[in-house]
């Protein structure tokens, strides 16, 4: 019986794991290759305990704090309760004998109530003085505000006093020594909810439809910050990828001044360009000084300004470029860009244009 | 006569056919055998469930790995979630309750035996009509065969414009019925627990456990209606064009938050108290010691249920309600730390000046009591907003979690197994291989959750199917090989369980020289529990029983 019941399981548990496995093993093979990315430039790593901006400090902080605090319960009840089990085990003499029972003690009792009491106490008002902290933090006259809008599975930048649009890319002026220019974000969703998370600058808050969260920051150092998305959006929520670059005043008034800007038209490759506005891009993209308005998918006018596409995960280069436009479900699978069947002409036509669009 | 007689004589040689053995099981209202019903839907269940959980965690081995892909690895976390919350955890939660609290409190059965056997049978048909979901759910274009919005369904990635198809619908039916079970039991439970005690247990002599589940019951009565609710308002916006949760026609995406959370956090505690219960059971006895504080154990209880009712908005902090709703949520959340401070401190006092027994069922209530002394510090650490902030929906938070879930609630029930299988069964379980199984099962625990605090603070967030980052490869390359540990130490386990049903050592009525009455009727019991309805006077009636000359009323 127990024989038949070993032979029994396995078969079972195979089925099972065929009938679960069967679309993603499919769908392994549709994919060409697995996306690679090689490292930015001056990437810096998602690692919340190494601050950059004044909320993440005060977060990275108020941490060591409170790791320090339970670390010390932790050892105050598990030292002990080690200790016990070795003072206290069985031994052959005691067999058949009770201890003493001893059912208890008012002021030992009560003075474990009143100790945590008061620990988590103090803790509160360490949480309360963050909150307040982080959240009460009044934008200077200088401050550069950003709508962020979440979308499956992308983030598009609208910079309203500078007047455009772009995507994926967050850039951030630095600031003079002293007074560094926080950005604040006011963060929208067009779908569903998304979270937006850049460890090294400040904690996460969610981008939910129907409502506008707030979050700020001022990045310190210069450089590429790195996160993404932190509440599970669907399909290709893992590659929802946020990156904020950090830089120098006048860097980023050179790139707000070259956004501001409408899309080059160069002759050179009007092929392309009336490819791409004749067949269904020019629906969900936009190119300002074109006829391409669409809403539904990042801006594409200064597409060659971003180091990255596919919300980061993919570098961009024409070599990608060439792959993305031809089947972007072979890098992204699920993404809400179809494979729209150009032809290779069409698809090298298409990237020839796109990539003058600096 | 004689044909009588030979009738009854074949009656008692022959073993009754499959099907008539099924059938008593299938159409039994014992307490006692829905009682192991539920124990072994729970078992079932964990199979799949941890072969999921497994499988995330193969996904997880390399970056960039494209072995499962995104879909299924999003059905798969989904699924994993959904199965051992309520098909796993739950269950295994109401099999022990329905065994032991009529058998502790001197009852023959539970108030309502057909109402228990209903919400044993929603349960099991719950659990099944979401698993039909991978055969019954295809059919439309781009549609998933099974659920993909996660286990706690945040809108509006569950309203038809994103979750096409109908495997999002099994994930409702499916858990909605399973609630509606569950709901039938705490009524039963708590009708059971106030009107069917022996003489003289009064409600403050009843053993912990009995005591600890009666709150358990009242939560499930608080916290599972609204969850019904707000699941069939998402039937509604799904099929019938309310717009309850679509934002884009004026509804809230956060309505339902805070819905599900006015369930899900209560359902963290209602995972949680049983295992306080099994603790407070196992440490006294295999410490040789009575509980210290009887009283503030149960005011502690009381305090944790009526709190974690006020609690939920934790869940939220990242939502960007208002600093003073945040503040006032942390406030709460800390509160519900000393209650459970107390807890751990009491089980602590016992364990002193005992004579500790190092069996298989106290080594996991050890267990128990450390990894969930973990889960509850991280607990507070999370409480700390701002750094919520940073670490919710990270994998600091997956391994907090799992350290109260799984290292608290669910190895405080293998202790359970451990303690009660001879009472269910009539026999020992192996105590050699349920100490293998208990090294497995804690270091590879321990393997596969604690590195997932690191790589939460190094920024990983939960739900993602692949990753790039250098820096979190090793911190999950560890993951994946404590989950194979783990695994190896629940092949003992269902080895042992199935072993020991016919090789185990005759248990006896008392193996444990335990203080509870389930003791005093034989292993297994029989239908009717007790010949006589007993008498009790203190909270151990069997220590009263056992020692005369020091009963424990003169104390109490």
């Amino acid at each position: 019986m127990s024989q038949k019941t070993a032979r029994w399981w396995p078969g079972n548990l195979a089925l099972f794991l065929v009938i679960i496995l069967s679309p993603g093993i499919s769908a392994a093979e549709n994919a060409d290759q697995a996306p690679t990315l090689q490292s930015i430039e001056q990437d810096r790593n998602t690692l919340m305990l190494e601050p950059e901006s004044p909320p993440a400090r005060t977060i990275a902080e108020v941490f060591y704090l409170i790791l320090g605090i339970v670390a010390v319960i932790f050892l105050l009840v598990f030292v002990p309760l080690l200790w016990m089990l070795f003072r206290f085990r069985m031994r052959k003499e005691d067999e058949g004998i009770e201890p003493p029972q001893i059912y208890g003690s008012n002021p030992i009792e009560l003075a474990w109530t009143i100790g945590p009491a008061i620990i988590v106490f103090v803790l509160f008002l360490v949480t309360a003085r963050s909150i307040f902290e982080i959240e009460a933090a009044v934008p200077p006259h200088d401050a550069v505000h950003v709508r962020v809008i979440g979308h499956q599975w992308w983030w598009e930048y609208e910079y309203p006093d500078y007047g455009f649009i772009t995507a994926n890319e967050l850039h951030a002026p630095l600031g003079k020594d002293g007074s560094p220019r926080p950005v604040y974000l006011d963060l929208e969703s067009a779908d569903v909810i998304h979270s937006f998370w850049v460890p090294q600058l400040a904690g996460k808050t969610d981008v939910i439809p129907g409502r506008i969260n707030h979050l700020w920051f001022a990045a310190e150092k210069p450089g590429w910050y790195k996160g993404q998305c932190a509440e599970y959006c669907g399909t290709q929520h893992a590659h929802m990828w946020l990156r904020v670059k950090s830089e120098s005043d006048q860097d980023f008034a050179e790139w707000v001044a070259n956004e501001q800007r409408d899309a080059v038209a160069d002759p050179a490759v009007a092929v392309g360009r009336n490819l791409f506005l004749e067949n269904a891009c020019a629906n969900c993209h936009t190119i300002r000084g074109t006829s391409a308005q669409g809403k539904f998918a990042p801006d594409l006018t200064h597409l060659m300004g971003r180091k990255t596409i596919a919300s980061g995960i993919l570098p961009n280069t024409r070599d990608y470029l060439l792959r993305w436009v031809r089947n972007p479900q072979t890098l992204k699978v699920g993404c809400h860009m179809p494979d729209m069947k150009l032809t290779q002409r069409e698809v090298e036509k298409i990237v020839d244009y796109l990539v003058t669009l600096q | 006569m004689a044909t009588i007689d030979s009738y009854s004589q074949n009656q008692l040689t022959t073993t009754p056919s499959l099907t008539t053995r099924l059938h008593a099981w299938v159409a039994s209202v014992d307490h006692k055998q829905i009682g192991i019903m539920y124990l072994l839907m729970s078992l079932f269940f964990m199979i799949l469930g941890g072969l999921e959980a497994f499988l995330i965690r193969i996904q997880l081995w390399s970056p960039n790995s494209e072995l499962i892909g995104p879909e299924t690895f999003n059905q798969l976390f989904t699924m994993h979630g959904t199965t051992m919350i309520f098909f796993v955890l739950m269950p295994m939660l109401s099999g022990f309750a329905n065994f032991l609290v009529p058998l502790m409190i001197g009852a023959r059965d539970v108030a309502f035996p057909r109402l228990n056997a209903l919400g044993f049978w929603l349960s099991f048909f719950g659990g099944c009509l979401l698993y039909f979901t991978y055969f019954g759910a295809q059919g439309l274009y781009g549609a998933e065969n099974a659920p993909d919005v996660g286990w706690f369904a945040y809108a509006p990635l569950t309203s038809p414009a994103y979750a096409r198809g109908n495997a999002t619908d099994y994930w409702i039916l499916g858990t909605m019925l399973t609630g509606a079970g569950t709901i039938a039991f705490g009524v039963n439970l708590l009708a059971t627990i106030f009107t069917m005690r022996a003489p003289g247990m009064l409600l403050t002599k009843m053993p912990l456990f009995v005591y600890i589940f009666m709150m358990d019951a009242v939560l499930i009565i608080i916290a599972f209606p609204p969850l019904t609710a707000a699941q069939v308002m998402l039937l509604l916006d799904r099929y019938a064009g309310a717009h309850f949760f679509d934002p884009q026609t004026g509804g809230s995406a956060v309505l339902w938050q805070h819905l599900f959370w006015f369930f899900g956090h209560p359902e963290v505690y209602i995972l949680a108290l049983p295992a306080f219960a099994i603790t407070s059971e196992v440490i006294p006895v295999f410490s040789r010691k009575v509980i210290f504080g009887y009283v503030s154990m149960a005011a502690a209880t009381a305090a944790i249920a009526f709190i974690s009712l006020g609690v939920w908005v934790h869940h939220m902090f990242t939502v960007g309600l208002s600093d003073v709703v945040d503040t006032l949520f942390a406030a709460s959340t800390f509160l519900i730390a000393i209650p459970t401070g107390i807890k751990i401190f009491n089980w602590t006092a016992t364990l002193y000046g005992g004579r500790i027994r190092l069996k298989t069922p106290m080594l996991f209530a050890l267990g128990f009591l450390s990894m969930f002394l973990i889960g509850g510090l991280t607990g507070i650490m999370l409480a700390v907003v701002p750094f919520d902030w940073q670490v919710s929906d990270s994998y600091f938070l997956i391994a907090h979690f799992h350290y109260v879930l799984f290292g608290g609630s669910l190895f405080s029930l293998l202790a359970g197994f451990y303690y009660w299988y001879p009472k269910m069964t009539g026999r020992m379980m192996s105590e050699r291989i349920g100490i293998l199984q208990f090294l497995c099962t804690f270091v590879g625990f321990n393997l596969l959750f604690f590195p997932m605090h690191i790589s939460g603070l190094l920024g990983m967030p939960r739900r993602i199917y692949t990753y790039t980052e250098p820096s979190w490869v090793l911190w999950n390359q560890l993951s994946t090989i404590g989950a194979a540990v783990m695994g190896i130490g629940f092949l003992f386990f269902f080895y042992n369980l199935i072993r020991s049903l016919r090789h185990g050592e005759p248990a006896g009525d008392d193996p444990w020289d335990a203080w509870t009455l389930e003791w005093t009727v034989p292993s297994p019991p029989p239908a009717y529990n007790f010949e006589k309805t007993p008498t009790v006077r203190s909270r151990r009636p069997l220590w009263d029983l056992k020692h005369p000359d020091d009963p424990d009323w003169e104390h109490e």
